[in-house]
């Protein structure tokens, strides 16, 4: 038996909408929605012009085209040479690529006493279920540490290429409002974000903090999370998450968990060179809080690939936070 | 384990925490941070020379609690140590040489952002001279790469952009290059340490097995190597890298990034293929046409060159070229000459660029050599300095580059007669170039300005103290390099006891 609905709350229903869509009535949601087509990007006759000039004096003073046969002639042969060389060295490399020892062979140069060490071994000695991990963080630790530096260097030299200080760069206007191109307050992305970003961002906390028990581990699971900032910033805009993350916020954050890093490992390695007795226990294998160092390690490293991410995205985007 | 053997892994440890340390500092703080590290690493990288020296032989330090092929592990040596407290010095000096046009030139609020570069760079350059493991070198590789493109851009304008972009391309493809060497050798040999590849690539060559993709391996990291320290036909990014980057960049750039990477490839061939296997292979051959060709077109170059500072950096092309020349050679001598040119050349490098800089100081800031007319007059020391640096690299006796010049030519007269020949005629023809257009310069430094021509353009003298950093950057690069030139003999010994240890 199906009750009797009033209109009101009839109108509000699923079916009464899909009627009215389909007898043709206009859609309810025109003008709420914000539906706004997307500006083209205009210059003001100005700024064209200086744009235009400088392209000139670039070609005409700098390259000097009309003069410069060295130039000319490099033009010319540009497009061939690079098409040539880029065929030899594929072929020379390809052929070297024959000559290696044959995929898939028990005997292959690369199946010795390293690899079985670390697949016989690795969960008795790391106390990480993750093999891989447990490599990476554990008996490689000291590349790893350069390879979270690599990411943190990479995010200083775009701070500084494309971070605009206050009162340089764009004009008042347009630096304030980065969303002048790109449609504002988009109710079905704002939707899908509030149920899309905490459960992104609680994912990637589980891929970190599951880094040494299962596939996973802080490099990916930052991405995640930096992915899951990053929708959080395209729906909400600047004024919410710069409540939470700014450029300070991003600088301490990095820095501790690098120093963090840097400072665990620090202990690790004096230790294991001197020979002394890590006080650290291994735990048991598959707990949570186990394996040593490399649950904190984890976090360390997804805390900087996360800001890493998030850095990037709002450099390329505006410049600054 | 006496607790001077930590002293390597400190260090670089130190240098990696200073980096993210200096990014939440502000641009005063950082600078002195930077200026006490440098210190400090240079300081135990002298212990640790003195150590090594006592025992007389290298040790390997392991890094963390598993032992070599599963972890990672660096090793010390006379030449390791050597190289490191080297290094800091001349970085040292550098940074003092060039704190003026730091302060000038860079942004404001990204002036912490330059010494977190310079940090995580020293820390790359440690690594690469520490480590005992190829992969290892490859991620300290890429952290070079990156803070030497980040050196050059962080003054902004259009020629530094240009340049970063040319320079972040070559590297990147050499470093692609050295990438694709190491995964051949690895999938050769089963292993990243060096040690251990050297042993593996001795079996096989014995063997006779694998012997294409073992040329293809050497030859990859070899020109790898080469693209990243500008031999000759690879060196298209250089000039405007040196030439508009803020001066302690380009002293920074030319005298230690490019070296770090030449020493890499020392490394790899004692270390990890073993120089008989390299030099049988022919790739040296290759090293040795290149570097003579780099010989006569850097200073072909340097010679049309009409500013001062691109000049100069026309000039590095032709002493790298000396240094991969020496590698031709295919001796031992021949290596222990390139080592010591690399030292010869970072040491008066720096000097010559830190000189120039003087001198375009009181010449209103005009980079045109012309317009350096009687700057030696107006500057006394930035002209003394640069005189030094010119002697030094003509070849002329009592300065390092005369050093290195005669033990080039040693080398290649103890060599077969096929390679004697042209490097022993290649090395008198690019003195004499080398001559021709420094001491043009010199001589247009000490021309007397007089005239209609020179008034007007912002002249003026500068004292010997009004820049205290930058005159005692001159003269302790003044000191380096005679003591270089007049007590050679002992580091001479040095870089062979040290290449001996590489056995």
């Amino acid at each position: 038996m199906s009750k009797k609905l009033s209109p009101q709350e009839y109108e509000k229903t699923l079916s009464y909408r899909l009627g009215c869509w389909l007898s043709g009535s206009p859609d309810p949601f025109v003008g709420k929605l914000e539906m706004k087509p997307q500006q083209i990007l205009q210059e003001d006759i100005e700024e064209q012009q200086q744009r235009e000039e400088d392209r000139e004096k670039l070609y005409e003073r700098i390259y000097d085209i009309e003069n410069n046969t060295e130039v000319r002639l490099f033009q010319k042969v540009y497009r061939v040479f690079c098409v040539v060389f880029c065929v030899v060295l594929v072929g020379l490399l390809l052929a070297a690529v024959s000559y290696l020892p044959t995929e898939g062979k028990g005997e292959k140069p690369v199946n010795n006493e390293v690899y079985e060490r670390y697949v016989e071994k690795g969960l008795e000695e790391t106390g990480a279920v993750n093999l891989v991990t447990g490599m990476i963080l554990d008996y490689r630790a000291f590349d790893t540490l350069g390879e979270s530096h690599v990411l943190f260097i990479a995010t200083c030299t775009v701070l500084i290429l494309l971070r605009v200080d206050p009162g340089k760069g764009k004009k008042k206007g347009e630096e304030e409002n980065d969303r002048l191109y790109e449609p504002k307050n988009d109710i079905i992305l704002q939707t899908a974000a509030r149920v899309l970003v905490p459960l992104i961002i609680i994912f990637g906390i589980y891929i970190i903090l599951g880094g040494h028990l299962g596939p996973g581990g802080g490099f990916s699971g930052g991405a995640v999370i930096g992915a899951g900032l990053i929708l959080y910033l395209n729906a909400f805009g600047f004024a919410k998450t710069e409540r939470f993350f700014t450029a300070k916020t991003y600088k301490i954050m990095s820095f501790s968990a690098l120093a963090c890093y840097a400072l665990a490992k620090s202990y690790s390695f004096y230790t294991g060179a001197n020979g002394i007795e890590s006080v650290i226990p291994l735990g048991t294998p598959g707990a949570i809080l186990s394996s040593g160092l490399i649950l904190v390690l984890n976090i360390c490293v997804g805390v900087v690939v996360s800001g890493t991410m998030y850095t990037f995205y709002v450099m390329f985007r505006k410049g600054g936070y | 384990m006496a607790f001077v053997q930590n002293f390597p892994f400190i260090s670089i440890v130190l240098s990696l925490f200073s980096g993210p340390l200096s990014s939440v500092l502000g641009g005063k703080k950082a600078k002195w941070v930077n200026l006490a590290v440098i210190t400090l690493i240079g300081a135990m990288s002298a212990a640790v020379l003195a150590f090594v020296l006592g025992t007389g032989e290298p040790y390997v330090y392991r890094m963390g609690h598993f032992p070599a092929p599963w972890g990672n592990e660096i090793r010390v040596g006379v030449l390791e140590a050597g190289m490191a407290l080297f290094f800091c010095v001349v970085m040292l000096l550098c940074m003092l040489g060039g704190e003026r046009e730091r302060a000038l030139e860079l942004p404001e609020g990204k002036q912490n952002l330059y010494y977190v570069m310079v940090n995580l760079l020293l820390c790359s350059l440690l690594a690469l001279i520490y480590t005992n493991d190829l992969f290892t070198a490859y991620v300290f590789v890429e952290i070079n790469t990156i803070s030497a493109c980040g050196l050059i851009m962080i003054r902004q304008n259009g020629r530094t952009i240009e340049a970063a972009t040319r320079y972040m391309i070559m590297s990147l493809l050499g470093s692609g290059l050295l990438l694709l060497g190491i995964c051949f050798l690895y999938d050769l040999t089963g292993h990243l340490l060096m040690s251990n590849i050297k042993e593996q690539v001795g079996l096989l060559y014995a063997a006779g097995a694998y012997r294409v993709p073992l040329l293809v391996a050497l030859g990859l990291m070899s020109v790898g190597l080469a693209i990243k320290s500008a031999l000759f036909p690879f060196h298209a990014w250089l000039p405007d890298a040196y030439g508009y980057s803020t001066l302690s960049s380009a002293a920074i750039l030319s005298s230690l990034v490019s070296k770090g990477y030449i020493f890499l490839l020392v490394k790899i061939f004692f270390r990890v293929v073993g120089f008989e296997v390299v030099r049988e292979s022919g790739v040296l051959n290759i090293l040795f046409v290149f570097g003579l060709a780099g010989m006569i077109m850097g200073s072909v170059s340097a010679i049309q060159e009409k500013n001062v500072r691109r000049m100069v950096a026309y000039s590095s092309v032709a002493q790298i070229g000396y240094i991969y020349m020496g590698f031709g050679l295919g001796s031992l001598s021949g290596v222990v000459a390139s080592v010591f040119h690399v030292l010869t050349h970072a040491a008066t490098k720096s000097l010559l660029f830190i000189s120039a800089s003087g001198l375009t100081d009181s010449s209103g800031d005009s980079k045109q050599i012309a317009d350096l007319t009687g700057a030696g007059f107006r500057n006394r020391l930035a002209g003394l300095a640069f005189t030094v640096g010119s002697l030094s690299m003509v070849g002329i006796p009592a300065f390092s580059g005369f050093v290195s010049k005669l033990l080039f030519a040693q080398a290649a007269v103890e060599g077969s007669f096929v390679k004697m020949l042209p490097a022993l005629l290649v090395l008198a023809v690019s003195t004499v170039l080398n001559a021709l257009y420094f001491m043009k310069t010199v001589i247009t430094l000490y021309t007397p300005a007089r005239g209609e021509r020179f008034s007007g353009r912002g002249f003026c003298r500068i004292g010997l103290w009004e820049q205290p950093a930058k005159t005692w950057a001159m003269l302790c690069l003044i000191v380096l390099n005679l003591i270089l030139g007049l007590t050679s003999e002992p580091i001479i010994e040095l870089i062979r006891d040290g290449l001996a240890m590489f056995e």
